[in-house]
């Protein structure tokens, strides 16, 4: 239901109002005191919701992260979990102002959805979860097998190109959620669960006996996941799209959670630059000076967010692999902060 | 000098002012008009005003995405497809699975709930007592909840693909599906077909013919045997002289599924048999309250008569109980088609899930691909609400006469 109000909401607002709802998100968000941001129905690592409904994830981050740049409090935000067919309309219909939620950056989502990509948090790629007592050691042994997958998702484009592509047979079952999924792969409804790896890692914690379960070696898609942001507000684009950017300037500039207010005294011009010391950076985006100690002070810089989510200090214990900086074999880089 | 009567106006102008004017005469005909183009007018602002804004905001508005290429593919066709056609093919593809369910569904359902419903209302207390149990438990349970039961029981119960319960060697069954050889058309298959149509024609024929005997000159003439032989014996005659006329494709383990043979999806038989079922609790309370409103008198008849209570109930009160329970059954039939699209749940690819799911968010034409959605369910309980008209209309005719 939630999906045909979501398309109504959208319908009548195209409709009636006499002019698109864009700019002037900030405002929007200012004026409401809280940040509207789209979510995963529950993706351990990146967003799903403790027993106590608290949002934590590495996707969920990003929000408070944008959260703290403009209120300097990263908890006014109220979380909309999305699956993955929703998640464009809600924020097309003006219900979310972000969409962290997982999502991957294609040109057609980026052209024709009236959203833009703000960059690349994670850089992912598509993988296989089978049984071990299957003894399949590569994807391409899955010939003829039944894969389970969740609707709505690149995921189902990628998994048909990979079977044709290599000449073998597979027959799909597609579910509205992910959980869905999982579940009937688990009952032995399929032989393969897909997903991006991040997922799949995320996923095999749920179920009963994680250990019986492996990831196939085998990547077969480009999978970079961003935030995304209506198209039409710039202001707000910048400002997403320089958050992100203030958190891997951070752990360049080896700033962290916890020096964050000693690095801030620093009087290095590029430390002045970034913490706001000396001109009016964080100004210009419509924030304030202190617009990135804000950022690490609620999230810390991106390293420490991905271990604390994703990374080695998480269960998913995924490594950082060409999510590392630039400076140490990865490809995470951000322009400059002057 | 007689006072000439004013002459009546013409019968087909007044009934055209009134048909368009009401009371109000032509003056009501002006307002009529102006409301209608008002209506117009507003609906041409609204679509106009959306297409602008959709533009303004840089979403592709217009069908123009049906001809892209789907690129994904679905366990489930009754029409060739394969990931590299358009969106209209997953479009078709998607309103032929959820049409099937709809009909192997709404047929079940009839059967079961006209069964339920003379369960309920037989002498015999058990039976009746069961039926109603029946009723009572199942009307009252949610449908999404009745679908996943139904699918995840069925998942349980079954065996891999690898230990599935084999019959004859040719039939397998397991958490993959029910497999069954596939007929495959053979030479012989057209003379066949032919030898089916020739007998079915004859039968028919030689049945009104003894109608016409037993009417007009009292004659009972025995006609099954003659039937039966031109049934059977035609198209056996056939497939001696011109070959067998279907071949069967044996379906075999091969890797982690079968090859070969057809295959009814477990998705399909979940759904189809939560939908029968639930719909068959609230047909079997329409079918009762039908049966009930026939005056008891005529079931009195019917016995004095000296029929039996089987033949006095499909003669004489199914009939008359069925002008009470066709339109209720109507909508029952409207709700089970609905329904169907609860499929997604359980990863069976009906319409909602392939076309208003998969290709909606691979194009994001969000108001395109849920008006259209509407406008094929609507068409669908339109085209079923005809039928059942139709029927009813014969219905209340053959029983006027």
């Amino acid at each position: 239901m939630k999906r045909v109000s979501l398309v109504f909401t959208l319908a009548f607002a195209a409709a009636f109002s006499s002019q698109a709802a864009t700019a002037q998100t900030l405002k929007t968000v200012k004026d409401r005191g809280m940040l509207s941001c789209g979510v995963s129905q529950g993706l351990p690592g990146f967003s799903s919701p403790d027993d106590k409904g608290n949002w934590t994830g590495f996707d969920v981050d990003i929000c408070r992260a944008i959260a703290a740049a403009v209120f300097n409090d990263p908890s006014k935000i109220k979380f909309v979990p999305l699956s993955a067919k929703d998640r464009f309309t809600a924020l097309q219909s003006g219900e979310i102002d972000v969409l962290s939620r997982n999502t991957t950056w294609t040109l057609s989502r980026d052209t024709s959805l009236g959203a833009n990509f703000t960059g690349v948090t994670y850089y992912d790629g598509q993988g296989f979860m089978v049984k071990k007592s299957l003894k399949v050691n590569s994807a391409l042994e899955l010939n003829s097998a039944s894969v389970c997958v969740q609707t709505g998702t690149t995921t189902e484009q990628n998994l048909a190109d990979y079977f044709k592509g290599n000449n073998m047979k597979y027959e799909v079952i597609a579910f509205g959620t992910n959980d869905e999924a999982v579940k009937a792969y688990e009952s032995g409804r399929c032989d393969v669960f897909t997903t991006d790896v991040s997922g799949l890692y995320a996923d095999r914690l749920k179920l009963a006996n994680a250990a019986d379960h492996v990831v196939l070696p085998e990547v077969i898609s480009k999978e970079p996941l961003g935030p995304m942001v209506r198209h039409g507000d710039d202001q707000w684009f910048d400002i997403v799209k320089w958050t992100l950017y203030a958190m891997i300037t951070a752990e360049e500039l080896g700033i962290t959670q916890k020096n964050v207010d000693e690095m801030a005294k620093s009087t290095k011009p590029e430390m002045k630059r970034v913490f706001g010391t000396d001109g009016n950076l964080g100004e210009q985006l419509g924030l304030t000076k202190d617009w990135v100690s804000r950022i690490v002070k609620a999230v810390g810089n991106y390293g420490e967010a991905f271990d604390r989510n994703v990374g080695a200090g998480s269960k998913l214990g995924i490594a950082r692999g060409i999510n590392a900086l630039w400076t140490k074999g990865g490809i995470q880089y951000a322009p400059p902060i002057r | 000098m007689a006072i000439e009567p004013r002459k009546p106006p013409p019968q087909f102008v007044a009934r055209l002012q009134r048909a368009l004017g009401g009371r109000a005469g032509w003056g009501g005909f002006v307002v009529q008009i102006l409301f209608v183009a008002a209506l117009a007018w507003i609906a041409y602002e609204i679509v106009a005003n959306a297409r602008a804004n959709l533009q303004a905001q840089r979403i592709t508005a217009g069908f123009g995405f049906m001809a892209n290429t789907a690129g994904f593919d679905v366990n489930q066709n009754l029409i060739p497809y394969s990931g590299s056609d358009s969106y209209t093919r997953v479009f078709l593809v998607g309103l032929f699975n959820t049409l099937a369910v709809s009909v192997v569904g709404i047929f079940f359902a009839t059967i079961l709930g006209f069964l339920v419903a003379l369960g309920r209302l037989s002498p015999n207390w058990l039976l009746a007592r069961i039926a109603g149990g029946y009723v009572e438990l199942i009307r009252n349970l949610p449908l999404l909840f009745q679908i996943l039961f139904w699918y995840l029981a069925v998942l349980a119960a079954l065996p891999g693909p690898r230990q599935s319960v084999s019959l004859f060697g040719s039939f397998f069954l397991s958490n993959r599906g029910f497999v069954v050889p596939k007929p495959i058309g053979s030479p012989g298959f057209e003379p066949f077909a032919f030898a089916i149509v020739v007998a079915v024609v004859g039968s028919l024929l030689l049945q009104r013919y003894a109608r016409k005997q037993l009417f007009d000159h009292g004659r009972m003439i025995r006609i099954w045997p003659y039937v039966l032989g031109m049934l059977i014996g035609l198209p056996l005659v056939s497939s001696l002289v011109f070959g067998a006329p279907v071949r069967f494709e044996i379906p075999e383990l091969r890797g982690f599924n079968f090859a070969g043979g057809s295959r009814v999806i477990p998705e399909f038989v979940a759904l189809a048999v939560a939908l029968a079922t639930y719909t068959a609790a609230f047909i079997a309370e329409i079918v009762r309250a039908g049966i009930q409103s026939v005056h008891k008198g005529q079931m009195e008849a019917g016995s004095s008569l000296g029929l039996q209570r089987g033949s006095t109930l499909r003669l004489i009160v199914v009939p008359q109980a069925m002008r009470v329970i066709l339109p209720p059954l109507t909508n029952q039939y409207l709700n089970l088609t609905k329904n169907s699209s609860l499929a997604v749940a359980i990863g069976y690819p009906d319409l909602v899930s392939v076309f208003a799911g998969t290709t909606l968010s691979q194009t994001g034409q969000a108001i395109e691909i849920i008006a259209l959605t509407m406008g094929v369910y609507l068409l669908i309980s339109l085209v079923t609400s005809a039928i059942m008209s139709f029927y009813g209309w014969r219905l209340g005719r053959s029983l006027s006469q």
